[in-house]
């Protein structure tokens, strides 16, 4: 791979937050890559350092350490360059509530020097694109949660950046509106090779929508790859048993945990939940196992992990609400 | 010239907020205009106290509302930057290649535009009330108010992005303007004051613009008093203009 396919190369990133004389390590020294028309999913739990790690990689935070290369351009040395060639949604908006959904498009545009003809014309087709027709001449503030966010998407779009990055760009979305962001985000990436880089809580996201993953925890990288790889790193398979009572599911804990590679075995009331390789080559052995004691489950079920699963090994915390 | 068009941008995008809510220029015309027309008949009848400074009243109290004028006009806008900070439009503009000097200069030309539309209804409610000074004077005045305005503007902005706090600008405001007001002759002229106090004043760079422009309405305008307040009045935009950049500049840090 050429360095010049890479749109983001990161080493060491590290940001420190300065508050009430205490220091928050915020980011504490990442390093990332991320190769051109890739569609990268940045997860992690609330104050992971996610935002901290776009607002650094978009020139907007001065990174106490480390380095980086964004869209072509050093970070440090020519941060000019990498805003030229970016577009970023900031997780809390980007528009002003008093002012017409026009002016703020066309004045956005024509700060990356494109003229107000063009911006009004490339500004209705994103609006279009994204379900938002007729809100030209409306006031910012008028618009509902999900419009107005889907407008940010829109402002970070218009001057059709090699390079986006999205700090939770779905929050408020509803299904529908969702899954249309999703087309539009796979379409940037199939028609323009636009790179994109997006910051979610929504598992479901992530796991559809990004080619790879990154997983951040406590400002640091806790893992990476693809939906698939993660997931294969789990030890196995789900397995999930409901019995008659607790005491027969505290009994059945026992079996399952002198099982050989059963993992994170968990009884609650009269549920037993364990991790084991090949799960449906070991159930009929353990069911064989639970019999010889007199113990007859009511319920089984096994179960490919999910992303949640991933997450929740990796962090200790899980993302579901 | 990318500093140029990035600050008409950033200038357009404001002004067409500003006439948007032609409220809140009438607002910053009232309190001169109250002043002009409850106070100013008041002051026509201590002009033959001893100490009142030469010239007829209104050469003396139009000056002080021009310079009250141009300090408060510029002095609140703050709190519209921290409004716009909290919606993103800060940072959206900072994440563009727009010269960071352009984003606070296009903001501030706005307001000394709406500066220069209040400074022109404020002398012509002057002149209908009997305030009678030749046409450079006037002019004079009026760059003078551009000048503070700016100043202040660029300031007000500064302070309002540095701390990004209603509760913590409003108080800073309030805190720097009753002094300013108290200690410049600008209601009253200083020479009315006891010793103690006029030398206090001569602390306040804003006296000194008031008593220029008060020479200038005199028909005076080769002498120290015009050269030091309108040199003052120059300092303080050079150095507010930098102030103003450097802040907006070390919002990254
Ligand atoms: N301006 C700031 N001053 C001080 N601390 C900050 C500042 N911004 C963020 N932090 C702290 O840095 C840490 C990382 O914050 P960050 O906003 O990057 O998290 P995040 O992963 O984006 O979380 P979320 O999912 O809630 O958006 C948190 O502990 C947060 O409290
Ligand atoms: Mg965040």
């Amino acid at each position: 791979m050429s360095s010049n396919d890479l749109m983001i190369e990161a080493r060491g990133l590290k940001r420190t937050y300065k508050a009430r004389k205490k220091v928050i390590e915020a980011v504490q020294g990442i390093d990332l890559s991320v190769r051109r028309g890739e569609i990268v999913g940045f997860l992690g739990p609330n104050g992971a350092g996610k935002t901290t790690t776009l607002k650094m990689l978009c020139t907007l935070l001065q990174p106490t350490d480390g380095e980086a290369t964004v869209a072509g351009c050093d970070l440090r040395r020519d941060p000019e360059g990498v805003r030229r060639n970016i577009g970023y949604v900031a997780q809390g908006g980007t528009t002003s509530g008093l002012a017409r959904v026009g002016l703020e498009i066309v004045s956005q545009a024509e700060l990356f020097g494109i003229h107000s003809t063009e911006a009004k014309k490339r500004g209705l087709e994103l609006l279009h694109a994204l379900d938002l027709d007729d809100i030209w001449d409306r006031p910012c503030g008028s618009l509902s949660g999900g419009q107005r966010r889907r407008l940010d998407i829109v402002m970070g779009l218009l001057h059709q950046p090699a390079l986006v990055f999205l700090d939770e760009p779905s929050t408020g979305l509803d299904p529908q509106s969702r899954a249309n962001l999703w087309n539009h985000i796979r379409r940037l990436r199939d028609e323009f090779e636009t790179t994109v880089f997006l910051t979610t809580h929504y598992m479901d996201e992530a796991d559809s929508l990004s080619d790879r993953l990154l997983i951040i925890d406590h400002g640091r990288i806790a893992g990476e790859g693809t939906s698939s790889e993660l997931k294969a790193r789990i030890s196995g398979d789900s397995l999930t048993f409901t019995l008659r009572d607790n005491e027969e599911a505290a009994k059945a804990g026992g079996v399952a945990g002198g099982l050989d590679k059963a993992a994170n075995v968990v009884v609650e009331g009269n549920v037993l939940k364990f991790q084991i390789p090949e799960g449906a080559r070991a159930l009929p052995g353990f069911l064989k196992a639970l019999g010889e004691q007199n113990i007859d489950p009511i319920g089984a079920e096994i179960a490919r992990p999910t992303l949640d699963d991933v997450f929740l090994t990796l962090t200790g915390r899980s993302l579901r609400d | 010239m990318k500093f140029l068009h990035d600050s008409w941008v950033i200038f357009k995008r404001s002004i067409i907020l500003s006439a948007q809510n032609p409220l809140w220029i009438a607002i910053g015309l009232l309190q001169p205009i109250l002043y002009l027309s409850l106070f100013g008949p008041l002051l026509t009848r201590m002009a033959s106290v001893p100490g009142f400074p030469p010239g007829d009243a209104w050469r003396v109290f139009v000056p002080g509302l021009l310079v009250q004028l141009g300090i408060f006009g510029g002095a609140f806008v703050g709190f519209v930057i921290i409004a716009e900070w909290r919606n993103g439009v800060i940072d959206r503009q900072m994440v563009s290649p727009a010269s960071r000097a352009a984003l606070i200069t296009g903001r501030v030309l706005r307001d000394v535009v709406v500066l220069l539309v209040q400074t022109i209804i404020l002398i012509t409610a002057a002149i209908a009330f009997g305030l009678r000074v030749p046409i450079e004077a006037l002019l004079l005045g009026v760059v003078l108010v551009m000048l503070l305005g700016a100043s202040f503007s660029a300031l007000s902005y500064a302070a309002g992005l540095a701390l990004k706090s209603e509760d913590a600008f409003a108080p800073m405001v309030n805190t720097f303007a009753l002094p300013v007001l108290l200690l410049s002759g600008i209601l009253l002229p200083m020479t009315l004051a006891p010793r103690w106090l006029q030398i206090a004043s001569d602390f306040n760079p804003f006296k000194h613009m008031v008593e220029a422009l008060r020479a200038v309405f005199r028909s005076e305008y080769f002498s120290f008093t015009v050269a030091l307040g309108f040199g003052l009045a120059l300092g303080l935009v050079i150095l507010s203009a930098w102030v103003g950049t450097r802040v907006f500049g070390n919002q990254t840090k």
